[in-house]
């Protein structure tokens, strides 16, 4: 593997509280330097990359993806959304296990993360909590665990029963793995669209209330608090997309007792409201839905204070017929990975002043620790030479007919997007190039 | 909070989807055209549409919509052709965009939809790009029914004239609309429409079919819970039955139901006694109303069915963009 060397960026690297001008020499798919500009004259016979003006942080991480494959390739692949991972700066993605066959199996697993694939990213999984995600029996977390997996979770369905959610607690416990929760109580939801709100009225959609989400996270909270108790466990649960202002301050209170929470947000939840519903907008519907300005607000505070661990898409593609349906027909998600850096850079840098080094730590230095990725996350020498060189500044509007994605199920087409991917590199490779 | 979704895409002129499409003088518009049919002898009437094509498309069962617009559209010469997804290939499972296309590819010109979910007119507008009626989308709304209404109150209520209406025409009217609000598409477009010309709308029934959200659908709705309360303040009384197909496991106490919110004899002639009292149908008789007070004076029951024929004339008329409708746009 050829060597490469990055020149005169702003290297921000949060794990190791680098902030300024940099070059970085990557090795062996390792990172081998980062010295003063000028400083690494003397290594030869490399390709050098200027990144004059530009950004060098760790490559993104983000811990929830839905890749459809196997058995849904006609929305996305395992190629194609890795493709449009490295397109938006990721060097590394975590594949939700609702594929067809439900990942419950080991040899499920090691035919997601095989070679063959043709993932341009580092690719992990998190499979199934349950045997096909039905919430009943948990599969084997050990083996399951040695094959490679980072946690475990029943995405797009919560772990609903108290005994089926402690007993994951439990076993995801003594491995040292997160379970990764679904918080949505579908005893609530039933039949709902969107958010519960005037909007849902006026439309005549039923709606999903704060509540339904809010009484999972806190169940689950009392779970943790009691197997600490009784089992002198440690077990780690991790919330997904969190998008209700309860929730989110049942996570904090959580976090200030010692108890072992993290949780993600996604990109849409703090951009957009359900007003973007709109007149039946099918790029809108979610699970979690667009809530209210308050829970936006709610997700932008819970992000700057440390409560929200990191930032991560959903990215949920869905074929243009399935969500050219009535919106209540259609199925929930949008695509996200192209989109997270430009909208967390307009949203929460450009509109609500968030560092960058802040910005970055939430989509890589943190996500890396959430889910244990060893050697990722961080350009500390010796650390995987996975970087992402962006223009912090370039403004830019996203062109959903250029995604690499299959899909095009986005609300965020023709949207402003605040800085542009010069180039992502995965382990010393470069996996994308912008322009 | 920004708005990157959500746009307002353009729909074919002449499509109704939602009251609130309609400014006051495209409703003006609407009932002076309706005025001006009815008024024609038959043998003109016919010609006005003559040739044109129209579709019916139910995706629910429906009696007095479907018939009235079908009659509408045979009364004005056009062909009609009805699908239902009971004999079609719907059944089959054909999407609403590929059933609207192929409908259009047989030259259908404009399409009347009535659909059990929400929003679904919309769809069908977008994917078509030809005018589309909403006869009403699961819980959503049901303009026309909306439109024949107010024409029932303007011809009904004393001092009124249907065809000069503005901003301010049904200012001082009080109208109560009771029973299961949460699932009624009659009740939104009502209650989003009337307070466009000055009405007062009081929207009266039990927390779980009534929801506080309800007041957002216009500055001029207010929620009353008590049914005497409402009615002693009631120029019109609008009953809407309890939708047992959308009440989704939800479950209400009936004898209980009809001590509060029935509309019988008794509470009439106790609270409302000049009141015009309306209801789109179905109507279950001794649950939400009195037989009595149906078939009684102040009933306009069966005078809504004949203004919802007229008006549904009248909208034909605007979404085939013919004899120079003017307000196609309002």
């Amino acid at each position: 593997m050829s060597d490469l060397l990055i020149l005169n960026g702003r290297v921000i690297d949060p794990a190791t509280g680098v902030d300024g001008l940099r070059d970085v020499l990557l090795r062996r798919g390792r990172v081998a330097a980062v010295e003063m500009p000028g400083e690494l004259r003397w290594t030869n016979a490399m390709e050098t990359l200027d990144a004059l003006g530009m950004v060098v942080a760790p490559g993104l991480i983000d811990v929830h993806v839905h890749l459809r494959e196997p058995g849904q390739t006609y929305k996305e692949s395992i190629a194609t959304g890795t493709a449009a991972a490295a397109a938006g700066g990721f060097t590394s993605v975590v594949a939700m296990p609702n594929t067809l066959p439900v990942n419950d199996s080991v040899a499920g697993l090691r035919w997601m993360l095989d070679e063959a694939r043709g993932a341009c990213t580092n690719l992990f999984a998190m499979p199934a909590a349950t045997f096909g995600s039905r919430g009943e029996e948990i599969t084997d977390f050990h083996e399951l665990q040695r094959a490679g997996a980072v946690g475990f979770t029943d995405d797009g369905k919560p772990l609903l029963h108290d005994r089926v959610m402690r007993e994951a607690l439990v076993a995801a416990a003594g491995i040292g793995v997160p379970v990764s929760q679904h918080a949505e109580d579908t005893r609530l939801t039933g039949g709902c669209s969107m958010n519960a709100g005037p909007l849902a009225f006026r439309l005549g959609l039923r709606g999903m209330t704060n509540e339904s989400e809010t009484r999972i996270v806190e169940r689950d909270i009392r779970l943790l608090r009691d197997i600490e108790r009784s089992e002198g466990l440690r077990p780690h649960l991790h919330v997904q997309h969190v998008s209700t202002t309860g929730a989110m301050e049942a996570i904090r209170r959580a976090k200030k007792d010692g108890l072992h929470v993290t949780c993600e947000v996604a990109p849409h939840h703090f951009t957009l409201t359900d007003e973007a519903v709109g007149e039946y907008d099918t790029n809108t519907k979610m699970n979690p839905p667009l809530r209210a300005e308050l829970d936006r607000k709610a997700m932008i505070a819970g992000l700057m204070d440390g409560t929200a661990d990191c930032i991560a898409t959903d990215h949920a593609p869905h074929a243009t017929f399935e969500k050219e349906q009535e919106f209540e027909r259609a199925p929930n998600g949008i695509t996200g990975l192209e989109t997270a850096l430009g909208l967390a850079l307009r949203v929460l840098h450009r509109g609500e002043g968030m560092s960058l080094s802040r910005l970055i730590a939430l989509m890589s230095w943190q996500p890396a620790e959430v889910m244990s990725l060893k050697g990722r996350g961080s350009l500390e020498v010796g650390s995987f030479a996975d970087a992402v060189v962006f223009d912090p500044t370039a403004e830019w509007s996203f062109a959903v007919k250029a995604s690499r994605s299959k899909s095009r199920n986005t609300p965020f087409d023709g949207a402003t997007m605040v800085g542009r991917v010069m180039a992502t590199i995965c382990e010393g490779r470069v996996v994308y190039r912008g322009n | 909070m920004t708005h990157d979704a959500g746009k307002i895409s353009g729909y074919a002129a002449g499509s109704l989807l939602t009251v609130r499409d309609l400014s006051v003088s495209g409703v003006s518009a609407i009932l002076s055209e309706t005025t001006r049919i009815e008024r024609m002898v038959s043998a003109e009437r016919a010609k006005m549409l003559a040739g044109r094509r129209i579709a019916l498309l139910f995706y629910e069962s429906s009696t007095r919509t479907r018939t009235s617009f079908e009659l509408a559209a045979k009364s004005l010469g056009a062909t009609t052709t009805l699908v239902s997804d009971k004999s079609s290939s719907i059944e089959k499972g054909e999407s609403l965009k590929d059933t609207g296309l192929t409908l259009r590819a047989l030259g259908a010109e404009c399409i009347i939809l009535r659909h059990a979910h929400s929003g679904a007119p919309y769809l069908l507008a977008k994917s078509t790009g030809i005018p589309v009626l909403n006869a009403g989308d699961g819980m959503h709304e049901h303009p026309s029914q909306a439109l024949l209404d107010l024409r029932t109150m303007l011809t009904r209520l004393p001092g009124f004239d249907v065809d000069t209406i503005h901003e301010t025409t049904l200012k001082g009217v009080t109208i109560v609309i009771a029973g299961d609000i949460l699932h009624s598409r009659v009740a939104r477009s009502n209650a989003m429409l009337l307070p466009k010309l000055g009405a007062r709308v009081i929207l009266c029934g039990p927390r779980e079919l009534l929801p506080e959200e309800a007041l957002g659908l216009s500055e001029g709705v207010e929620i009353e819970r008590n049914f005497d309360t409402a009615l002693r303040r009631a120029q019109v009384v609008m009953m809407l039955r309890i939708q047992q197909e959308r009440l989704a496991g939800l479950e209400i106490n009936l004898a209980d139901y009809i001590s509060r919110y029935q509309l019988s004899n008794e509470r009439m002639l106790a609270q409302a006694p000049e009141a015009l009292v309306m209801h789109p149908g179905p109507m279950i008789r001794g649950l939400e109303i009195d037989g009595d007070v149906a078939d009684g004076p102040n009933s306009a029951i069966e005078d809504q069915v004949r203004h919802g024929l007229a008006v549904r004339m009248a909208l034909l008329v605007r979404a085939l963009g013919a004899s120079g409708f003017e307000s196609i746009a309002a």
